[in-house]
Protein backbone atom coordinates (compact mmCIF):
# COMPACT_ATOMS: atom_id res chain seq x y z
CA UNK A 1 0.00 0.00 0.00
CA UNK A 2 1.39 3.36 -0.96
CA UNK A 3 1.16 6.07 1.63
CA UNK A 4 -1.56 8.68 1.43
CA UNK A 5 -0.22 12.23 1.07
CA UNK A 6 -3.46 14.17 1.06
CA UNK A 7 -6.77 13.16 2.44
CA UNK A 8 -9.90 15.30 2.37
CA UNK A 9 -13.08 14.19 4.10
CA UNK A 10 -16.45 15.77 3.46
CA UNK A 11 -15.11 19.31 3.07
CA UNK A 12 -17.69 22.07 3.13
CA UNK A 13 -17.08 25.73 2.46
CA UNK A 14 -19.33 28.75 1.96
CA UNK A 15 -18.68 32.34 1.09
CA UNK A 16 -21.53 34.01 2.91
CA UNK A 17 -24.68 32.38 1.63
CA UNK A 18 -22.98 30.89 -1.40
CA UNK A 19 -22.11 27.23 -0.86
CA UNK A 20 -18.92 26.61 -2.81
CA UNK A 21 -17.91 23.17 -1.57
CA UNK A 22 -20.68 20.76 -0.66
CA UNK A 23 -18.78 17.77 0.65
CA UNK A 24 -15.54 16.97 -1.10
CA UNK A 25 -13.71 13.78 -0.25
CA UNK A 26 -10.47 12.86 -1.94
CA UNK A 27 -7.43 10.76 -1.30
CA UNK A 28 -4.15 11.37 -3.11
CA UNK A 29 -1.35 8.83 -2.84
CA UNK A 30 2.36 9.43 -2.98
CA UNK A 31 3.61 10.01 -6.52
CA UNK A 32 0.13 10.50 -7.94
CA UNK A 33 -0.84 13.30 -10.30
CA UNK A 34 -4.48 14.22 -9.94
CA UNK A 35 -6.12 16.68 -12.31
CA UNK A 36 -9.25 18.53 -11.32
CA UNK A 37 -11.36 19.86 -14.17
CA UNK A 38 -14.70 21.59 -14.21
CA UNK A 39 -16.45 24.80 -15.18
CA UNK A 40 -15.54 28.06 -13.46
CA UNK A 41 -17.48 28.46 -10.24
CA UNK A 42 -17.48 24.73 -9.63
CA UNK A 43 -15.27 25.16 -6.56
CA UNK A 44 -12.07 23.57 -7.81
CA UNK A 45 -9.86 26.58 -7.06
CA UNK A 46 -11.49 27.03 -3.65
CA UNK A 47 -10.85 23.37 -2.85
CA UNK A 48 -7.19 23.50 -3.77
CA UNK A 49 -6.77 26.68 -1.70
CA UNK A 50 -8.31 24.90 1.28
CA UNK A 51 -5.60 22.27 1.11
CA UNK A 52 -2.95 24.74 2.28
CA UNK A 53 -5.41 26.69 4.38
CA UNK A 54 -5.45 29.84 2.27
CA UNK A 55 -9.18 29.36 2.70
CA UNK A 56 -10.70 28.15 5.94
CA UNK A 57 -13.06 25.25 5.68
CA UNK A 58 -16.44 25.24 7.43
CA UNK A 59 -16.58 21.52 8.16
CA UNK A 60 -14.88 18.29 7.26
CA UNK A 61 -11.16 17.75 7.55
CA UNK A 62 -8.07 17.87 5.37
CA UNK A 63 -4.89 16.01 6.23
CA UNK A 64 -1.52 16.22 4.56
CA UNK A 65 1.00 13.56 5.54
CA UNK A 66 -1.36 12.51 8.30
CA UNK A 67 -1.41 15.99 9.81
CA UNK A 68 -4.63 17.91 10.15
CA UNK A 69 -4.29 21.13 8.15
CA UNK A 70 -5.19 24.45 9.72
CA UNK A 71 -6.95 23.02 12.72
CA UNK A 72 -6.26 21.34 16.00
CA UNK A 73 -8.43 18.91 17.82
CA UNK A 74 -9.43 20.15 21.25
CA UNK A 75 -12.04 18.29 23.33
CA UNK A 76 -13.38 16.63 20.23
CA UNK A 77 -13.82 19.97 18.50
CA UNK A 78 -11.72 21.47 15.74
CA UNK A 79 -10.23 24.87 16.51
CA UNK A 80 -8.03 26.88 14.20
CA UNK A 81 -4.36 26.18 14.69
CA UNK A 82 -1.76 28.80 15.61
CA UNK A 83 -0.35 30.93 12.82
CA UNK A 84 3.10 29.47 13.37
CA UNK A 85 1.90 25.89 13.04
CA UNK A 86 -0.09 26.67 9.92
CA UNK A 87 2.96 28.35 8.42
CA UNK A 88 5.08 25.30 9.24
CA UNK A 89 2.56 22.98 7.61
CA UNK A 90 2.57 25.08 4.47
CA UNK A 91 6.28 24.43 3.96
CA UNK A 92 5.21 20.86 3.14
CA UNK A 93 2.87 22.07 0.42
CA UNK A 94 4.09 23.91 -2.66
CA UNK A 95 1.61 26.12 -4.45
CA UNK A 96 1.69 27.57 -7.95
CA UNK A 97 -0.78 30.35 -8.64
CA UNK A 98 -2.61 31.35 -11.78
CA UNK A 99 -1.01 34.80 -11.68
CA UNK A 100 2.48 33.57 -10.66
CA UNK A 101 2.72 35.98 -7.69
CA UNK A 102 6.49 36.19 -7.90
CA UNK A 103 8.07 38.74 -5.60
CA UNK A 104 8.80 41.58 -8.06
CA UNK A 105 11.48 43.18 -5.87
CA UNK A 106 13.57 40.02 -5.90
CA UNK A 107 15.49 38.33 -8.71
CA UNK A 108 14.55 34.88 -9.97
CA UNK A 109 17.15 33.26 -7.72
CA UNK A 110 16.18 35.41 -4.72
CA UNK A 111 12.57 34.35 -5.21
CA UNK A 112 13.59 30.72 -5.15
CA UNK A 113 15.91 30.90 -2.11
CA UNK A 114 13.56 33.09 -0.06
CA UNK A 115 11.83 30.18 1.67
CA UNK A 116 14.90 27.98 2.21
CA UNK A 117 16.87 30.85 3.75
CA UNK A 118 14.22 32.89 5.55
CA UNK A 119 11.68 30.24 6.47
CA UNK A 120 13.62 27.00 6.80
CA UNK A 121 16.78 28.72 8.00
CA UNK A 122 19.19 27.06 5.61
CA UNK A 123 22.60 28.52 4.88
CA UNK A 124 22.58 30.97 2.02
CA UNK A 125 25.37 29.30 0.00
CA UNK A 126 23.60 25.98 0.27
CA UNK A 127 20.29 27.54 -0.79
CA UNK A 128 21.94 29.25 -3.76
CA UNK A 129 23.24 25.88 -4.92
CA UNK A 130 19.78 24.33 -4.60
CA UNK A 131 18.07 27.37 -6.16
CA UNK A 132 20.44 27.38 -9.13
CA UNK A 133 19.84 23.68 -9.70
CA UNK A 134 16.06 24.15 -9.53
CA UNK A 135 16.12 27.05 -11.98
CA UNK A 136 18.24 24.93 -14.31
CA UNK A 137 15.71 22.14 -13.96
CA UNK A 138 12.91 24.45 -15.17
CA UNK A 139 15.16 25.68 -17.99
CA UNK A 140 16.06 29.08 -16.55
CA UNK A 141 19.68 28.58 -15.58
CA UNK A 142 20.57 31.73 -17.53
CA UNK A 143 18.01 33.96 -15.75
CA UNK A 144 19.21 33.69 -12.15
CA UNK A 145 19.71 37.42 -11.66
CA UNK A 146 16.78 38.62 -13.74
CA UNK A 147 13.86 40.38 -12.08
CA UNK A 148 10.36 38.98 -12.72
CA UNK A 149 9.37 42.16 -14.58
CA UNK A 150 11.88 41.30 -17.29
CA UNK A 151 10.66 37.71 -17.73
CA UNK A 152 7.86 36.45 -19.95
CA UNK A 153 4.76 34.95 -18.37
CA UNK A 154 5.93 31.43 -19.08
CA UNK A 155 9.33 32.13 -17.57
CA UNK A 156 7.74 33.73 -14.50
CA UNK A 157 5.55 30.70 -13.96
CA UNK A 158 8.54 28.40 -14.23
CA UNK A 159 10.35 30.48 -11.59
CA UNK A 160 7.23 30.19 -9.45
CA UNK A 161 7.34 26.40 -9.80
CA UNK A 162 11.01 26.40 -8.78
CA UNK A 163 10.16 28.64 -5.81
CA UNK A 164 7.51 26.18 -4.64
CA UNK A 165 9.86 23.21 -5.11
CA UNK A 166 12.62 24.90 -3.12
CA UNK A 167 11.02 23.99 0.19
CA UNK A 168 11.14 20.32 -0.72
CA UNK A 169 7.37 19.94 -0.42
CA UNK A 170 5.70 16.53 -0.34
CA UNK A 171 2.69 17.85 -2.25
CA UNK A 172 2.46 20.35 -5.09
CA UNK A 173 -0.71 22.29 -5.85
CA UNK A 174 -1.24 23.95 -9.22
CA UNK A 175 -4.10 26.43 -9.39
CA UNK A 176 -4.82 26.97 -13.11
CA UNK A 177 -1.12 27.50 -13.60
CA UNK A 178 -1.41 28.10 -17.35
CA UNK A 179 -4.69 30.03 -17.54
CA UNK A 180 -3.09 33.47 -17.44
CA UNK A 181 -0.46 32.64 -20.06
CA UNK A 182 -0.24 33.48 -23.74
CA UNK A 183 -0.93 30.39 -25.86
CA UNK A 184 2.61 30.19 -27.22
CA UNK A 185 4.21 29.86 -23.77
CA UNK A 186 1.73 27.42 -22.21
CA UNK A 187 3.71 24.50 -23.61
CA UNK A 188 6.95 25.35 -21.81
CA UNK A 189 5.16 25.43 -18.44
CA UNK A 190 3.25 22.22 -19.12
CA UNK A 191 6.51 20.55 -20.12
CA UNK A 192 7.97 21.37 -16.71
CA UNK A 193 4.86 20.07 -14.98
CA UNK A 194 4.97 16.86 -17.03
CA UNK A 195 8.59 16.38 -16.08
CA UNK A 196 7.68 16.77 -12.39
CA UNK A 197 4.87 14.24 -12.75
CA UNK A 198 7.22 11.75 -14.41
CA UNK A 199 9.75 12.27 -11.62
CA UNK A 200 7.17 11.09 -9.12
CA UNK A 201 6.07 14.39 -7.58
CA UNK A 202 2.71 14.21 -5.85
CA UNK A 203 0.59 16.82 -7.60
CA UNK A 204 -2.95 18.15 -7.54
CA UNK A 205 -3.53 20.17 -10.67
CA UNK A 206 -6.52 22.36 -11.35
CA UNK A 207 -6.46 22.81 -15.10
CA UNK A 208 -8.32 23.12 -18.37
CA UNK A 209 -5.46 21.54 -20.29
CA UNK A 210 -6.82 18.13 -21.27
CA UNK A 211 -3.66 17.45 -23.23
CA UNK A 212 -1.70 17.68 -19.99
CA UNK A 213 -4.23 15.49 -18.19
CA UNK A 214 -3.91 12.84 -20.91
CA UNK A 215 -0.10 12.82 -20.77
CA UNK A 216 0.55 13.23 -17.08
CA UNK A 217 -2.49 12.51 -14.94
CA UNK A 218 -3.07 9.28 -13.09
CA UNK A 219 -6.59 10.34 -12.27
CA UNK A 220 -8.95 13.05 -13.40
CA UNK A 221 -11.75 14.48 -11.29
CA UNK A 222 -14.66 16.42 -12.66
CA UNK A 223 -16.10 19.01 -10.28
CA UNK A 224 -19.41 20.71 -10.70
CA UNK A 225 -21.39 22.87 -8.29
CA UNK A 226 -19.21 22.07 -5.28
CA UNK A 227 -19.08 18.32 -5.74
CA UNK A 228 -16.88 15.77 -7.46
CA UNK A 229 -19.30 14.29 -9.95
CA UNK A 230 -17.03 11.97 -11.89
CA UNK A 231 -13.68 10.38 -11.40
CA UNK A 232 -11.54 8.21 -13.63
CA UNK A 233 -8.47 7.77 -15.77
CA UNK A 234 -7.76 10.36 -18.47
CA UNK A 235 -8.77 7.76 -21.08
CA UNK A 236 -12.13 7.35 -19.41
CA UNK A 237 -12.78 11.07 -19.77
CA UNK A 238 -11.72 11.11 -23.41
CA UNK A 239 -13.49 7.97 -24.47
CA UNK A 240 -16.52 7.37 -22.31
CA UNK A 241 -17.49 10.14 -19.91
CA UNK A 242 -20.66 9.12 -18.14
CA UNK A 243 -22.11 12.20 -16.57
CA UNK A 244 -24.12 14.56 -18.76
CA UNK A 245 -22.39 17.63 -17.23
CA UNK A 246 -19.01 16.10 -17.99
CA UNK A 247 -19.90 15.49 -21.61
CA UNK A 248 -21.17 19.06 -21.96
CA UNK A 249 -18.08 20.49 -20.33
CA UNK A 250 -15.62 18.41 -22.34
CA UNK A 251 -17.37 19.22 -25.61
CA UNK A 252 -16.76 22.90 -24.86
CA UNK A 253 -13.08 22.71 -23.98
CA UNK A 254 -11.85 19.98 -26.35
CA UNK B 1 15.90 103.04 8.47
CA UNK B 2 15.09 100.20 6.19
CA UNK B 3 12.79 100.83 3.32
CA UNK B 4 10.03 98.49 2.27
CA UNK B 5 12.11 96.29 0.02
CA UNK B 6 15.56 97.16 1.17
CA UNK B 7 17.59 94.06 1.87
CA UNK B 8 20.50 94.19 4.21
CA UNK B 9 22.93 92.28 2.04
CA UNK B 10 25.58 92.38 4.71
CA UNK B 11 23.41 90.50 7.20
CA UNK B 12 22.44 87.93 4.58
CA UNK B 13 26.03 87.50 3.40
CA UNK B 14 27.33 87.11 6.88
CA UNK B 15 24.56 84.77 8.01
CA UNK B 16 24.69 82.55 4.96
CA UNK B 17 28.38 82.47 4.10
CA UNK B 18 29.96 83.11 7.47
CA UNK B 19 27.68 81.28 9.84
CA UNK B 20 28.88 81.26 13.43
CA UNK B 21 28.86 78.27 15.71
CA UNK B 22 25.51 79.22 17.22
CA UNK B 23 23.86 79.03 13.82
CA UNK B 24 25.40 75.63 13.28
CA UNK B 25 24.16 74.51 16.65
CA UNK B 26 20.61 75.53 15.82
CA UNK B 27 20.88 74.06 12.34
CA UNK B 28 21.92 70.78 13.93
CA UNK B 29 18.98 70.98 16.36
CA UNK B 30 16.58 71.46 13.46
CA UNK B 31 18.07 68.51 11.61
CA UNK B 32 18.18 66.05 14.48
CA UNK B 33 14.70 66.93 15.70
CA UNK B 34 13.32 66.54 12.15
CA UNK B 35 15.01 63.20 11.59
CA UNK B 36 14.08 61.79 14.99
CA UNK B 37 10.49 63.01 14.82
CA UNK B 38 10.03 61.72 11.28
CA UNK B 39 11.55 58.32 12.08
CA UNK B 40 9.34 57.93 15.15
CA UNK B 41 6.40 59.26 13.14
CA UNK B 42 6.89 56.56 10.51
CA UNK B 43 7.01 53.96 13.28
CA UNK B 44 3.79 55.28 14.88
CA UNK B 45 2.18 55.43 11.45
CA UNK B 46 3.19 51.84 10.73
CA UNK B 47 1.81 50.61 14.05
CA UNK B 48 -1.41 52.55 13.49
CA UNK B 49 -1.70 51.22 9.93
CA UNK B 50 -1.26 47.62 11.11
CA UNK B 51 -3.77 48.26 13.91
CA UNK B 52 -6.16 49.71 11.35
CA UNK B 53 -5.96 46.47 9.34
CA UNK B 54 -6.11 44.22 12.40
CA UNK B 55 -8.85 41.67 12.87
CA UNK B 56 -9.28 42.92 16.43
CA UNK B 57 -11.92 45.65 16.60
CA UNK B 58 -10.28 47.27 19.65
CA UNK B 59 -7.08 47.94 17.75
CA UNK B 60 -8.99 49.35 14.78
CA UNK B 61 -10.82 51.69 17.14
CA UNK B 62 -7.64 52.86 18.87
CA UNK B 63 -6.12 53.57 15.48
CA UNK B 64 -9.19 55.51 14.35
CA UNK B 65 -9.36 57.61 17.51
CA UNK B 66 -5.64 58.38 17.34
CA UNK B 67 -5.93 59.72 13.80
CA UNK B 68 -9.17 61.54 14.57
CA UNK B 69 -7.62 63.45 17.46
CA UNK B 70 -4.21 64.26 16.05
CA UNK B 71 -5.36 65.29 12.61
CA UNK B 72 -8.32 67.18 14.02
CA UNK B 73 -6.49 69.50 16.40
CA UNK B 74 -3.78 72.13 15.76
CA UNK B 75 -0.20 70.94 15.94
CA UNK B 76 0.70 73.95 18.06
CA UNK B 77 -1.91 72.99 20.65
CA UNK B 78 -0.56 69.44 20.72
CA UNK B 79 2.98 70.71 21.20
CA UNK B 80 1.98 72.95 24.12
CA UNK B 81 -0.12 70.28 25.77
CA UNK B 82 2.50 67.57 25.49
CA UNK B 83 5.25 69.87 26.75
CA UNK B 84 3.39 71.31 29.72
CA UNK B 85 1.30 68.28 30.73
CA UNK B 86 4.22 65.96 31.40
CA UNK B 87 7.53 66.23 33.17
CA UNK B 88 10.13 65.72 30.47
CA UNK B 89 13.72 64.85 31.32
CA UNK B 90 16.77 66.50 29.88
CA UNK B 91 19.04 64.12 28.04
CA UNK B 92 22.67 64.60 28.93
CA UNK B 93 25.51 62.82 27.23
CA UNK B 94 29.16 63.71 27.46
CA UNK B 95 29.23 66.37 24.77
CA UNK B 96 25.61 66.73 23.73
CA UNK B 97 22.62 67.98 25.71
CA UNK B 98 19.05 67.58 24.58
CA UNK B 99 16.84 69.87 26.66
CA UNK B 100 13.42 68.74 27.91
CA UNK B 101 11.60 71.05 25.48
CA UNK B 102 13.38 69.45 22.52
CA UNK B 103 12.37 65.99 23.73
CA UNK B 104 8.76 67.00 24.31
CA UNK B 105 8.69 68.79 20.97
CA UNK B 106 10.11 65.77 19.14
CA UNK B 107 7.53 63.53 20.78
CA UNK B 108 4.69 65.91 19.87
CA UNK B 109 5.84 66.23 16.26
CA UNK B 110 6.24 62.47 15.90
CA UNK B 111 2.85 61.58 17.35
CA UNK B 112 1.23 64.16 15.08
CA UNK B 113 3.22 62.87 12.12
CA UNK B 114 2.20 59.28 12.83
CA UNK B 115 -1.43 60.20 12.31
CA UNK B 116 -0.63 61.42 8.80
CA UNK B 117 1.78 58.58 8.05
CA UNK B 118 -0.87 55.99 8.89
CA UNK B 119 -2.89 56.70 5.77
CA UNK B 120 0.24 56.94 3.60
CA UNK B 121 1.53 53.59 4.83
CA UNK B 122 -1.88 51.95 4.55
CA UNK B 123 -2.23 53.16 0.96
CA UNK B 124 1.23 51.72 0.29
CA UNK B 125 0.33 48.33 1.75
CA UNK B 126 -2.99 48.35 -0.11
CA UNK B 127 -1.14 49.01 -3.37
CA UNK B 128 0.65 45.67 -3.12
CA UNK B 129 -1.16 42.89 -4.97
CA UNK B 130 -3.12 40.58 -2.66
CA UNK B 131 -1.43 37.60 -4.33
CA UNK B 132 1.87 38.64 -2.74
CA UNK B 133 0.62 37.90 0.78
CA UNK B 134 -0.80 34.58 -0.41
CA UNK B 135 2.43 33.62 -2.13
CA UNK B 136 4.41 34.54 0.99
CA UNK B 137 2.07 32.48 3.16
CA UNK B 138 2.22 29.56 0.73
CA UNK B 139 5.99 29.33 1.20
CA UNK B 140 5.51 29.13 4.95
CA UNK B 141 5.83 32.73 6.09
CA UNK B 142 3.89 34.07 9.04
CA UNK B 143 1.98 37.34 8.65
CA UNK B 144 4.74 39.32 10.33
CA UNK B 145 7.53 37.87 8.23
CA UNK B 146 5.53 38.30 5.04
CA UNK B 147 4.94 41.97 5.95
CA UNK B 148 8.62 42.59 6.68
CA UNK B 149 10.17 40.71 3.80
CA UNK B 150 7.58 40.85 1.02
CA UNK B 151 4.84 43.45 1.50
CA UNK B 152 6.56 46.46 3.09
CA UNK B 153 9.56 46.52 0.72
CA UNK B 154 7.09 46.73 -2.16
CA UNK B 155 4.86 49.21 -0.36
CA UNK B 156 7.94 51.39 0.15
CA UNK B 157 7.87 52.48 -3.49
CA UNK B 158 4.44 53.95 -2.98
CA UNK B 159 5.19 55.25 0.50
CA UNK B 160 8.48 57.03 -0.15
CA UNK B 161 7.32 59.90 -2.41
CA UNK B 162 4.65 61.20 0.03
CA UNK B 163 6.97 60.37 2.93
CA UNK B 164 9.51 62.69 1.36
CA UNK B 165 6.97 65.49 1.29
CA UNK B 166 6.11 64.79 4.91
CA UNK B 167 9.76 65.10 5.89
CA UNK B 168 10.00 68.32 3.94
CA UNK B 169 7.10 69.67 6.00
CA UNK B 170 8.62 68.27 9.15
CA UNK B 171 11.81 70.30 8.72
CA UNK B 172 9.74 73.45 8.43
CA UNK B 173 7.37 72.50 11.25
CA UNK B 174 10.22 72.17 13.72
CA UNK B 175 10.21 75.97 13.77
CA UNK B 176 7.00 75.75 15.84
CA UNK B 177 9.07 74.33 18.69
CA UNK B 178 10.52 77.81 19.14
CA UNK B 179 7.28 78.54 21.01
CA UNK B 180 8.14 76.13 23.82
CA UNK B 181 11.71 77.34 24.01
CA UNK B 182 13.62 74.96 21.78
CA UNK B 183 16.69 76.71 20.44
CA UNK B 184 16.55 75.81 16.77
CA UNK B 185 17.06 77.72 13.50
CA UNK B 186 14.04 79.96 13.81
CA UNK B 187 14.69 80.72 17.46
CA UNK B 188 18.17 81.84 16.49
CA UNK B 189 16.91 84.24 13.82
CA UNK B 190 14.29 85.58 16.18
CA UNK B 191 16.92 86.16 18.83
CA UNK B 192 18.98 88.17 16.35
CA UNK B 193 15.96 90.13 15.27
CA UNK B 194 15.03 90.96 18.84
CA UNK B 195 18.52 92.31 19.33
CA UNK B 196 19.04 94.27 16.11
CA UNK B 197 15.55 94.71 14.65
CA UNK B 198 16.74 93.73 11.20
CA UNK B 199 14.16 91.58 9.42
CA UNK B 200 16.81 90.18 7.10
CA UNK B 201 17.79 87.73 9.81
CA UNK B 202 14.53 85.97 8.96
CA UNK B 203 15.36 86.10 5.27
CA UNK B 204 18.77 84.59 5.98
CA UNK B 205 17.25 81.78 8.00
CA UNK B 206 14.73 81.16 5.20
CA UNK B 207 17.73 80.56 2.96
CA UNK B 208 19.03 78.00 5.45
CA UNK B 209 15.67 76.22 5.50
CA UNK B 210 15.71 76.28 1.71
CA UNK B 211 19.18 74.79 1.81
CA UNK B 212 17.94 71.90 3.98
CA UNK B 213 14.84 71.19 1.92
CA UNK B 214 16.84 71.34 -1.32
CA UNK B 215 19.39 68.84 -0.07
CA UNK B 216 16.48 66.64 0.94
CA UNK B 217 15.03 66.86 -2.58
CA UNK B 218 18.24 65.36 -3.91
CA UNK B 219 18.36 62.64 -1.28
CA UNK B 220 14.73 61.76 -1.94
CA UNK B 221 15.29 61.48 -5.69
CA UNK B 222 18.24 59.21 -5.02
CA UNK B 223 16.25 56.96 -2.68
CA UNK B 224 13.35 56.71 -5.11
CA UNK B 225 15.72 55.82 -7.90
CA UNK B 226 17.24 53.05 -5.84
CA UNK B 227 13.80 51.69 -4.97
CA UNK B 228 12.71 51.58 -8.59
CA UNK B 229 15.66 49.52 -9.82
CA UNK B 230 13.49 46.49 -10.52
CA UNK B 231 10.37 48.32 -11.59
CA UNK B 232 9.33 47.04 -14.95
CA UNK B 233 9.80 49.31 -17.92
CA UNK B 234 8.91 52.50 -16.08
CA UNK B 235 12.31 53.38 -14.80
CA UNK B 236 12.72 57.13 -14.43
CA UNK B 237 16.10 58.78 -14.67
CA UNK B 238 17.55 60.66 -11.73
CA UNK B 239 16.78 63.94 -13.51
CA UNK B 240 13.15 62.96 -14.03
CA UNK B 241 12.78 61.96 -10.38
CA UNK B 242 14.21 65.32 -9.41
CA UNK B 243 11.71 67.11 -11.61
CA UNK B 244 8.97 65.03 -10.09
CA UNK B 245 10.05 65.96 -6.59
CA UNK B 246 10.31 69.62 -7.51
CA UNK B 247 7.24 70.06 -9.58
CA UNK B 248 4.82 67.18 -9.86
CA UNK B 249 2.71 68.89 -12.53
CA UNK B 250 5.41 69.61 -15.11
CA UNK B 251 7.03 66.23 -14.62
CA UNK B 252 3.68 64.56 -15.03
CA UNK B 253 2.81 66.29 -18.29
CA UNK B 254 6.32 65.83 -19.61
CA UNK B 255 6.41 62.23 -18.53
CA UNK B 256 3.02 61.50 -20.08
CA UNK B 257 4.27 60.99 -23.62
CA UNK B 258 7.03 58.54 -22.86
CA UNK B 259 4.85 56.23 -20.88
Amino acid sequence: MTEVVMQAEDVHKSFGKLKVLKGISLEVKKGETVCIIGPSGSGKTTFIRCINHLEKIDSGRIEVNGQLIGYRQRNGKLVEDSERNIARQRTQIGMVFQRFNLFPHKTALENVIEAPVHVLGEKKEQAIGLGTALLQRVGLGDKLDTYPGKLSGGQQQRVAIARALAMGPTLMLFDEATSALDPEVIGEVLAVMEELARAGTTMIVVTHEMGFARKAADRVLMMDDGLIIEEGTPEHFFEAPEHERTKQFLSKIL
Amino acid sequence: MHGLVAVDLHVIWQQVFHPNHILFRTLWATVYISVAAQAAGVLFGLLAALARMSRFAVLRWISAIYVWIFRGTPLLVQIFYIYFAFAWPTLQTGFWTVPDAAIAGTVALSINEGAYMREIIRAGIDSVDKGQMEAAKSIGMTYGKAMRRIILPQAARVIVPPLGNEFNNMMKNTSLLFTIGVFELFAYSNQNYSQFFIADYFLAIAIWYLFLTTIWTFIQAWIERRLSVSERGEELSFRERLELAWNPMTAWTRGAHHR
